[in-house]
């Protein structure tokens, strides 16, 4: 084992003793100066995970998230140093945590926050100009491609997450009550925006996102969702700026 | 888009700001701004948004340092493959006038652990740094400057003082080293080193650019100061006092304040850098 192997040892675990060869600057060994480097990794993958989910903190509050985060960021630090994407495992992590059964709606929002921070990370694109497509002939528009912008995340939940986001950062929003809800996030310049998916929309988006044509995608949502309103989609995609190009244009 | 005509060839020898997103207007609108600022590159190898748009915006006005912290110059495994070509990437595109990294490992195993942890310097060390060092010089077609660290400890198993070893690190490279005296004033304490011979022991000549930050005062197990480098209040008095040693051997040069936690607004970051233009008039 080398010197950065034993090193390593204790960083993530409080309980593991300082290692040997270890020193002051007087030859004696060095006692809670290696604390210094655990703290710094503990509290800096802390505070990076208190930035990466701002809903969650929010929900839990910071005392109960502080206390959990030591669990999740010693059982997954990082993979990358690109923290901007750290924490793909905290949803999961929460899911599983038997404290937070009766939070059950907390790992969508977990995946909430994770889909804003990549819409906001996400490649620049240009929406497409809706009079474009206002402009085709519906059996030319049916045979169209569309692209999703880059900054395009869609979240299916069994829970109002879209209400529970509302009520967090908005003020005066009614407290959510029980239902499913499809959320589309997208980033019109600079700040990802979430937007409320009409049934059957977030399917329907995904199949034009895989490469379907509006034909084929909006047959496929009405077999799925016999309720899909294929006009109440096309609003929030294009409100969204959602569509970045269609082929050909 | 980045203005291809728009060319800092090095950072000036003036004050410099580690830039923070919140100062963005304050900085554009300064009727007196500072003429660099420095960014941590991996907070922009995302894919767009915000960040890469304002660097942009930034890239044209101010000359460019790009400090990484995620390279793990130090770590036992080869460098990140993908992790250097995205360097290569945001250097190619922001063409800054510096590129600078640490002494200092940070991934471990498949592990980044976030911190820039300390080395024993041994033959061993300097080996696997300089190697590593001539690979980003390689990749990125350019010097890459070299930071001290601050420490808190050191390796029994060291053979070599800091300073030797970055001497050697210099001559086996060629690189150019930053030298931030708050990571010097922390570690003269800490170790119980002269600062100021430090200084004279360092490969003062290859000093390319200069770093200045906050401290805080803490104690160790037998009740002796421990200062820790948090980059989270004003320089200290002795800091500044060690700058002018510095610079009084170095002549001018860039010198940048770092402030990264507990963040304050922009006219408290400013009188820093006033006080650094004071410093190298002096």
């Amino acid at each position: 084992m080398t010197s950065l192997d034993t090193f390593r040892m204790g960083l993530l675990d409080p309980g593991y003793p300082v290692p040997k060869g270890l020193e002051n600057g007087t030859r004696q060994a060095a006692g809670n100066r290696y604390d210094v480097y655990r703290n710094n990794v503990t509290h800096s993958l802390i505070a990076a995970l208190r930035t990466a989910f701002p809903l969650v903190y929010k929900i839990l509050g910071g005392k109960s998230f502080d206390t959990l985060a030591p669990a999740f960021v010693r059982a997954h630090p990082p993979r990358s140093p690109l923290m901007m994407h750290y924490g793909a495992e905290f949803p999961q992590f929460l899911a599983d945590m038997p404290e937070l059964s009766k939070f059950g709606y907390l790992a969508d929002c977990a995946k909430l926050d994770l889909a804003f921070r990549a819409s906001y990370h996400a490649a620049d694109t240009v929406p497409i100009d809706p009079t474009v497509l206002q402009s085709l002939p519906l059996d030319v528009l049916m045979q169209e491609r569309m692209l999703l912008a880059a900054s395009t995340r869609i979240l299916r939940s069994n829970w109002p997450i879209f209400d529970i986001w509302r009520f967090n950062n908005v003020a005066d929003a009614p407290k959510p009550t029980p239902q499913a809800q499809d959320v589309l996030i997208t980033r019109p310049e600079f700040d990802p925006q979430p937007y409320l998916l009409p049934m059957g929309a977030a399917f329907w988006l995904n199949r034009l996102g895989m490469g379907d044509t509006f034909e084929q995608a909006y047959d496929a949502a009405l077999a799925a969702t016999p309720e899909f309103d294929l006009s109440k989609s096309l609003i929030v995609a294009f409100q969204s700026a959602a569509f970045c190009k269609v082929q050909g244009f | 888009m980045l203005d291809s005509t728009r060319q800092f060839d090095r950072l000036p020898n003036t004050p410099g700001v580690g830039y923070k997103p919140q100062h963005f207007k304050q900085l554009c609108d300064d009727p007196d701004p500072v003429e660099w600022i420095e960014v941590h590159a991996e907070n922009y190898m995302g894919d767009g948004g915000r960040p890469r748009a304002q660097l942009a915006a930034l890239s044209e006005r101010f000359a460019l340092s790009i400090h990484g912290v995620g390279l793990s110059i130090g770590g036992e495994m080869p460098l990140d493959v993908d992790h250097l070509k995205r360097l290569k990437a945001l250097c190619d595109w922001a063409k800054p006038a510096s590129f600078s990294e640490h002494l200092a490992w940070s991934t471990h195993g498949s592990e980044f652990l976030n911190d820039l942890l300390p080395l024993p310097y041994t033959p061993a060390t300097l080996a696997r740094v300089a190697d590593h060092i001539n690979q980003v010089q390689d990749t990125l077609s350019r010097k890459m400057l070299l930071e001290n660290p601050s420490s808190y400890l050191v390796f029994a198993a060291s053979t070599l003082s800091e300073t030797d070893f970055i001497a050697e690190v210099v001559h086996k490279t060629s690189c150019g080293l930053l030298l931030d005296v708050n990571n010097v004033f922390i570690s003269s304490v800490n170790l119980g080193i002269s600062a100021s011979h430090y200084i004279d022991a360092y490969p003062i000549n290859h000093v390319h650019e200069i770093h200045v930050g906050g401290h805080d005062t803490q104690t160790d197990d037998s009740g002796a100061p421990l200062l820790i480098d948090t980059h989270g209040q004003p320089v200290d008095e002795p800091v500044w006092e060690l700058l002018k040693y510095t610079l009084g051997k170095t002549g001018p040069k860039p010198v940048l304040v770092e402030w990264d936690n507990d963040v304050p607004d922009w006219p408290a970051l400013q009188a820093e850098t006033k006080r650094i233009a004071e410093v190298l008039a002096a």
